[in-house]
């Protein structure tokens, strides 16, 4: 029986780690190869007394940090700079000092990651978890409280009588031959068991279709589905023209709603007139909306000196004479229309912050070209209170 | 255990560290003090810069001791004794800060205080910078570190005769009791003495990254000293390459810190771009100085970051040597950097001058003697210590 068996290796289990040392050493020395320690706790030395060389993983963690840092660089660089420039707080497209966190950080997870799968896969062998000496005495004695030593039968030199000499020299607490573990059959590979699974299998996917595609739709479950009301989209009996949806009796207006009556022309022939006097609140609120909406591209001081550099293009300035002699209704129809690649703004912009622009809008006119009568008028009010 | 106290009872350090300190002390004095003569400003602000490469050291080396009793290491006890001797620079500092107490006009524009009155910023600060709340807050931290480094050296002696294990678990104590003095004192220090050169700038991670140097340059100090004695035949035979190893991964870990640290400061400043913090980059990337921020990543980041990545670099002690002393130079960038650029007449660019070489000669020089002179009064190792056996058998 025993004779039917393949060898694995011979083992041999030392009392003391100064032991084990001694005997790796010697292994080293005799020309085995082929040969593992297991000891309870890593001994100090032992790497330099069998001889390992240092471990080759370290260069995957090296490679795979590497592509790492060039893959967020080289992606970031894509993405921000080419496929979808975005100005963001002002920084350059390719903003080097903003990609460096996470540069540094897919570098780690990338070298971490890899170096992990690289141990289990490359240096454990993942697939094949029965190693020979899983479940043998021995690995039950070097995991408690012995040091071990195997010299394994794929040894050039290996020859089971002289490696049971040459170990009993070493003078061991024990000597043991380790063989292969009988092929073993896994009963979840078993046809019977299959068949079942399949079974299973068959009649779960089978039962939620009935239930979901045929089940629901016999009549007592559908009473749910079955309501005297109008969805979107469905007809009506009660209307004459058969639909359900109905349109709002012509002239309705939306509540807080005021139709414009020149949407849509580019050059109106009649325009609103402003309802609102440029109080020092309608200015204030004209200006915060001016800054929001209307600074980006036509400057704090409407001169049109865009603050986008250059991805969309510059208006012109709103000093110029045309600007000046639009009434106020005309820059309103502006500001709610679009003109030319301005878009319209009335859905950013109410009607009454739109008018409060409008206002705006004069004072800029209005200080850029300051008459001599204006500037009196300044300096006698800075004289109390400097105002914007 | 016997053989090895025989060794090393007062062995002395190689009798070319006395006269080579003396030498570079001698000569470096003698040019530092003409300096003074020939452009008094620029020789201060030089001094500065010895100055905190001093603290550092020392310092450093302070804190490295009471990181081992506090973390219970053991690989570096056998090398505590060069750390003692390196913190005995502290002592020393109570002489070397007179000149730039005296000289403090020179050297900081808050110290004028009709400057001060003008500026509603530096008005604000005055309840902390002005002269005699500085003097103080200088003369406590200096006392407090030389009281902690008095008394933890004191027990790390008495230790080699008495052989009283309780007097490791006493200087825990107080380590623990140091790190927190220390970690404020190495704040205010940084702050006092080079963020406060430009008062209207800040930067709340100034300390921290002036403490990341810190330690870069005390390690790489006692690497050089370490290596150096080794070569020589001290610490033999039980001196291995783990302890080389062990000294190069703490080099390599701070230099790392320290980069994550200096980049923190420049990517927050740079993505907030407010005018009142730039400013003080922008300074550093005009004129010349732009090369000695470049030379900065490059010197105190990159070389070192890839000469000491692998294993086998670590354990040479050639290579360890060469990073070790280009580390301490690459320390002495960064301040440097720190500081001249806030020199008025240096603020648009780097203009060469002599007296930029002679002041780290005289601190080189007067470094060896204190660590000569320190070396006198004790062991090379402590002998007494009960982690020292475990220390020297030390493998990873």
């Amino acid at each position: 029986m025993l004779n039917d068996k393949k060898i694995f290796g011979i083992a041999a289990t030392f009392n003391t780690p100064d032991e084990i040392i001694n005997a790796a050493n010697k292994v080293t020395k005799s020309g085995y190869t082929k040969f593992d320690v297991n000891t309870p706790y890593p001994v100090h030395g032992m790497d330099k007394a069998m001889k390992i060389k240092p471990s080759k993983l370290g260069f995957i963690t090296l490679v795979m940090g590497l592509s790492g840092a060039a893959v967020a660089l080289i992606f970031m660089y894509w993405a921000m700079s080419v496929d979808y420039p975005m100005v963001i707080g002002g920084k350059p497209f390719f903003a080097l000092p903003a990609f460096i966190p996470i540069t540094f950080e897919v570098t780690v997870l990338l070298a971490t990651v890899s170096s992990v799968i690289a141990m289990i896969a490359l240096f454990f062998r993942l697939p094949d978890n029965k190693h020979p000496l899983h479940d043998t005495e021995y690995m039950k004695s070097v995991s408690a409280d012995k040091y071990g030593l195997v010299i394994e039968s794929d040894d050039e030199k290996f020859d089971e009588i002289s490696v049971k000499g040459f170990l009993n020299n070493l003078h061991p607490a024990k000597i043991e031959v380790v063989y292969y573990p009988p092929e073993e059959t896994y009963p979840i590979f078993q046809p019977k068991f299959l068949l079942l699974l399949i079974g299973i299998a068959l009649t779960v996917s089978g039962a939620t279709y009935f239930t979901l595609n045929k089940l629901m739709y016999i009549t007592p479950f559908t009473w749910m589905m079955e309501q005297d009301k109008l969805t979107p989209q469905k007809g009506s009996e009660l209307f004459s023209d058969g639909r359900g949806m109905r349109t709002p009796v012509e002239g309705t207006v939306a509540k807080g709603f005021i139709p414009y009556p020149y949407k849509g022309q580019t050059n109106p022939v009649e325009v609103l007139s402003n309802p609102f006097l440029p109080t020092k609140e309608n200015i204030e609120l004209g200006k915060a909306k001016y800054f929001t909406y209307c600074s980006p591209c036509h400057g704090y001081f409407a001169d049109g000196d865009s603050r986008l550099r250059g991805q969309f293009p510059n208006p012109p300035t709103l000093h110029s004479d045309r600007a000046k002699n639009f009434s106020d209704g005309m820059i309103y129809h502006i500001i709610t229309n679009g003109q030319n690649v301005m878009p319209s703004y009335s859905s950013q912009v109410t009607r009454d912050e739109r008018w409060a622009i409008v206002n705006y809008i004069r004072v800029l006119q209005r200080a850029k070209n300051a008459s001599d009568a204006d500037l009196t008028e300044i300096n006698k009010e800075s004289g109390s209170n400097a105002t914007n | 255990m016997q053989q090895t106290e025989t060794n090393y009872q007062k062995k002395s350090l190689p009798a070319g560290l006395a006269k080579w300190g003396m030498i570079l002390f001698v000569a470096g004095t003698a040019l530092s003090l003409l300096a003074f003569f020939a452009d008094r400003e620029r020789a201060i602000f030089n001094y500065l810069v010895t100055y905190m490469m001093i603290v550092s050291i020392g310092l450093g080396s302070l804190f490295l001791i009471a990181l081992e009793y506090i973390a219970g290491a053991d690989w570096s006890t056998p090398f505590r004794r060069i750390l003692e001797f390196f913190a005995g620079l502290l002592p020393v500092l109570l002489v070397l800060v007179i000149p730039l107490l005296v000289l403090n006009h020179d050297l900081f524009h808050w110290a004028h205080e009709e400057a001060v009155a003008e500026d509603k910023i530096l008005s604000g600060k005055a309840p902390y910078l002005n002269t005699t709340f500085f003097i103080i807050r200088t003369f406590v931290f200096i006392g407090l570190w030389i009281l902690f480094y008095w008394v933890m050296t004191r027990n790390s002696r008495k230790q080699d005769e008495s052989k009283d294990q309780s007097l490791t678990k006493k200087n825990i104590r107080f380590s623990a009791i140091f790190i927190p003095v220390f970690a404020l004192s190495i704040t205010f220090t940084a702050i006092d003495f080079m963020m406060s050169l430009e008062p209207h700038w800040f930067s709340t991670i100034f300390g921290v990254y002036y403490f990341a140097g810190t330690v870069v340059a005390a390690l790489a100090a006692i690497t050089i000293t370490i290596v150096l004695l080794k070569e020589k035949g001290y610490f033999s035979p039980w001196m291995n390459e783990d302890h080389l190893f062990s000294l190069g991964a703490m080099l390599f870990a701070f230099i790392n810190f320290w980069a994550y640290i200096a980049f923190s400061q420049l990517l927050l400043i740079w993505y907030a771009d407010l005018p009142e913090e730039t400013f003080w980059f922008l300074t550093r990337w005009s004129g010349g100085w732009v090369f000695f921020s470049l030379a900065l990543m490059i010197v105190h980041f990159a070389v070192p970051y890839f000469a000491l990545l692998t294993q086998p670099s670590k354990m040479d002690p050639k290579r360890l040597k060469f990073i070790a002393i280009w580390l301490l130079f690459a320390h002495l960038l960064d301040i440097f950097w720190l500081v001249m650029p806030n020199m008025q007449s240096m603020k648009n660019g780097y203009v060469f001058s002599w007296i930029d070489l002679v002041f780290p000669i005289a601190g080189a020089g007067l470094v060896m003697l204190v660590l000569n002179w320190n070396s006198k009064k004790s062991n090379l190792i402590p002998i007494g210590d009960p982690k020292l056996k475990r220390g020297m058998d030390f493998h990873l």
